[in-house]
């Protein structure tokens, strides 16, 4: 059975070229980055090429650049370590109601210590307002902290607007753009961001490693205690392989920024446009116009998006729900709740998400498929009359 | 894809999905598996954190258990080692609403709910059917010790207990219906616990050596009282007080208790004073929330109502049986008159009075091996 991954947003697999440039950092320059020593100096020359790479893609100074474990440690120690940097005996945090829970639920644990913070909403576009999260600012807030594309929806967030309320407020601004990274051009100064989250694995590097945009004169608390790597601002042995490996995949995404993006967007539409032509009662889901080119969320009635999610995985085809997970949540995906849906048009709403290794024959493969799957799914439903046999 | 396993991550599941697995072997290209390992995942251990005890505390997890983790653990170790695809689905809304709200509402009621036959109909045959036909499965199997048969007369499939008689667990699937029945495989119905165990051994199955799980799935402590509590401070529901008098077979009043929800009929423990002779709860009687007590020869009672009967092999209203009916899971069974009546309900008859007849409990109707019906038992005269 050839199978299909259509879950990039959840990771991507390793490009090939990016795995090439890590294998010595695996097996020959295994030096501690921090050593005086020849073995440390190959490793100290790989992690400081990967910080120009990433620097580059950001439009960033590459001392502005701290390596982390990945997209969550790099989302916390920025929420945390503005936070707890910050004077003040009330302190306010601006977030946003469809962030990922590597920021909600570290807005959660600093609401458990007494900062409060403002969840700005969304409607169905799933494309927060800036005026909204104007409004929400107060004397005390310290932080703004917006994603750039949600990883359920796809939807684009106005940065770059709330970067000049931010600025003009003298509020430090955070965005979490493991989503957009590699998927749309991202730039510091455009955005105006003072902190920005990355992750490696979903640009086809390899998991386990991240990266922190600091504005140069960003004052953070560190998360984490122990040597003086990355300027003082992360502890911690580099984890040289990850990083060289992360390096290499921002260097491809920016050269694939342009004519790769549209491939993928162009077998996303078709994937999508051929679903919406033959499935009935099947809606897409956020605005379509603002979308990073990799994401489709489409709510197919009366359909249990935990069952077809395994009953395609059974015909080799990847793809995810934002409901009942596994490890026991049964709630409603929150992002899905936030743009509107009910209940149970939550949990009949499934994300496929493309990326680099998808092909043309991948989406033909998945339309063949796909229209029997939900109508063997919905067949089991109660509440389910086929719209042919209701003719009879 | 033909037949999808329920796999609870113990022995007995693991066996059925090991045996299924080496008759239907996963095709390494192609067309989909023939087999597929379903975990339902009912309860969320963590959701009352005080029955959890010591050993949880902060970050620690009930083990041992149905749908502790360690059970999904083990159904997806031994599903790798069979090299079956593997899936955990969530059913814990669905298991809330039909089998641990009217647990504990029975228990109010002054009933001795059994929540696995309720669990048995509504979620691992109803349920776990449709979810096994929503991925394309046709059938679904079970690790139960019971056999479905078809009888070539009647066209009906009938349901049998096990071979192993220690491990019938045919009482517990009285609510099936024949489309459930005819869509179930019970392979482990033809062989004993024992023979089980050795199957298991023998191809080294991860879990060969875990014991058998004992108590209810979703009350980690063992105790139900507890449960009921903390489940009801949870759903921030304060019921209305069933605290009462406690009171003798002549009426007259012994003594006050807490609540009826803290009595099941038979038991001995717990009633909080000394009269000579052994005391026993005889019947709970819910509309004035009193607990009768007496000796234990007041427990045997001959004649009860039976409510909800499903009839596997079909009996008209006004029709009478003999049978042999066991009215808990470890009773023996007693020879017995069953009368059908309209509307679901039946009447019984034991020849011999048996001890402890509990409303709230399953009552089972068996010819020989075969499990004719069943139902819930209501009154107890």
């Amino acid at each position: 059975m050839k199978r299909i991954y259509f879950d990039n947003n959840a990771t991507t697999p390793l490009a090939p070229e990016v795995f090439e440039v890590m294998r010595p950092y695996l097996l020959e320059d295994y030096g501690n980055a921090s050593s005086i020593h020849w073995f440390g100096q190959r490793a100290k020359a790989g992690v400081e090429k990967a910080r120009e790479q990433v620097a580059r893609l950001l439009g960033a100074r590459s001392s502005e650049i701290v390596f982390t474990s990945g997209g969550t440690e790099s989302d916390n120690s920025a929420v945390l370590g503005i936070v707890e940097a910050a004077r003040g005996e009330r302190k306010h945090v601006v977030t946003t109601a469809i962030e990922h829970p590597a920021v909600l639920s570290t807005a959660k644990a600093l609401e458990k210590r007494g900062v409060g913070v403002t969840y700005v909403r969304v409607g169905s576009s799933g494309v927060i307002d800036p005026a909204d999260v104007a409004a929400a600012l107060r004397p005390e807030t310290v932080l703004i902290s917006v994603m750039h594309a949600n990883n359920e929806l796809g939807t684009i967030q106005p940065l770059a607007e709330i970067g000049r309320i931010a600025r003009e407020r003298d509020i430090h601004f955070h965005t979490d753009a493991v989503q957009s990274i590699g998927k749309i051009p991202v730039d510091v100064e455009k955005l105006g961001v003072d902190l920005l989250a990355l992750s490696a694995h979903k640009l086809n590097g390899p998991k386990g490693v991240g990266a922190l945009y600091v504005r140069k004169g960003t004052i953070l608390r560190p998360l984490l205690h122990g040597g003086h790597h990355e300027r003082d601002r992360r502890p911690g042995t580099e984890n040289v392989a990850g990083v060289v490996g992360l390096g290499a995949a921002a260097e491809i995404a920016r050269a694939h920024l342009v004519v790769e993006n549209d491939r993928i967007a162009a077998l996303r539409d078709r994937l999508e446009a051929g679903i919406l032509v033959s499935v009935p009662y099947v809606a897409a889901n956020g605005d379509r116009g603002h979308r990073v080119p990799t994401t489709t969320n489409l709510t197919f009635d009366y359909l249990e998006g935990e069952g077809f999610v395994i009953a395609m995985d059974l015909r080799g085809i990847a793809c995810s729900t934002g409901s009942a997970c596994s490890s026991g949540s049964l709630e409603p995906s929150h992002v899905l709740s936030a743009i509107g849906l009910r209940p149970d048009q939550a949990r009949a709403s499934i994300r496929f998400s493309l990326g680099r290794f998808n092909t043309d024959e991948d989406v033909d493969t998945a339309l063949q498929i796909l229209p029997a799957v939900v109508e063997q799914l919905r067949t089991v439903s109660p509440h389910y009359k086929s719209p042919v046999t209701s003719y009879r | 894809m033909s037949i999808a396993v329920a796999m609870s991550g113990g022995v007995d599941s693991s066996t059925v999905a090991a045996l299924l697995a080496e008759n239907n072997p996963t095709p390494s290209s192609g067309s989909s598996p023939e087999v597929v390992g379903l975990t339902m995942q009912l309860w969320n251990q963590r959701r009352l954190p005080q029955l959890l005890g010591e050993e949880a505390g902060e970050g620690g997890h009930a083990s041992g258990r149905c749908c502790s983790l360690d059970d999904v653990y083990d159904a997806r170790a031994v599903a790798n080692f069979l090299n079956i695809p593997y899936y955990v689905v969530n059913l814990e809304k669905q298991f809330e609403a039909t089998v641990v709200r009217p647990f504990v509402e029975g228990y109010l009621a002054g009933e001795t709910p059994i929540p696995c036959s309720l669990c048995n109909t509504e979620i691992k045959f109803a349920q776990f059917l449709t979810t096994a036909r929503q991925i394309g499965a046709e059938r679904i199997a079970t690790g139960h010790y019971a056999r479905v048969r078809r009888d070539p007369d009647s066209g009906r499939y009938q349901l049998l207990r096990g071979v192993d008689r220690s491990k019938d667990q045919a009482y517990f699937l009285f609510g099936l219906t024949q489309e459930q029945l005819a869509h179930s495989e019970f392979p482990l119905g033809e062989m004993t616990k024992q023979e089980v165990r050795t199957i298991a051994r023998a191809r080294r199955l991860p879990v060969a050596e875990k014991p058998d799980s004992q108590e209810i799935c979703f009350v980690p402590t063992g105790s139900y009282r507890q449960f009921i509590d903390a489940y009801l401070a949870e759903q921030q529901r304060q019921p209305e007080s069933t605290a009462g008098e406690v009171v003798a077979t002549d009426g007259h009043v012994l003594g006050e208790h807490q609540g009826i929800q803290n009595f099941t009929v038979g038991q001995r423990k717990g009633l909080g004073m000394a009269v000579g002779a052994p005391l026993y709860v005889i019947a709970i009687e819910p509309a004035k929330n009193r607990v009768v007590v007496g000796e234990d020869r007041d427990l045997f009672r001959s004649r009860f109502r039976v409510r909800e009967v499903n009839w596997i092999r079909p009996l008209a209203a006004g029709d009478a049986l003999d049978a042999h009916v066991k009215i808990r899971h470890n009773h023996p069974g007693a020879a017995a008159r069953v009368e059908a009546h309209a509307a679901g309900d039946a009447s019984v008859e034991f020849l011999e009075p048996q001890r402890a007849i509990t409303p709230g409990q399953a009552a089972v109707f068996y010819d020989g091996d075969e499990v004719v019906g069943g139902g819930w038992i209501s009154q107890v005269p």
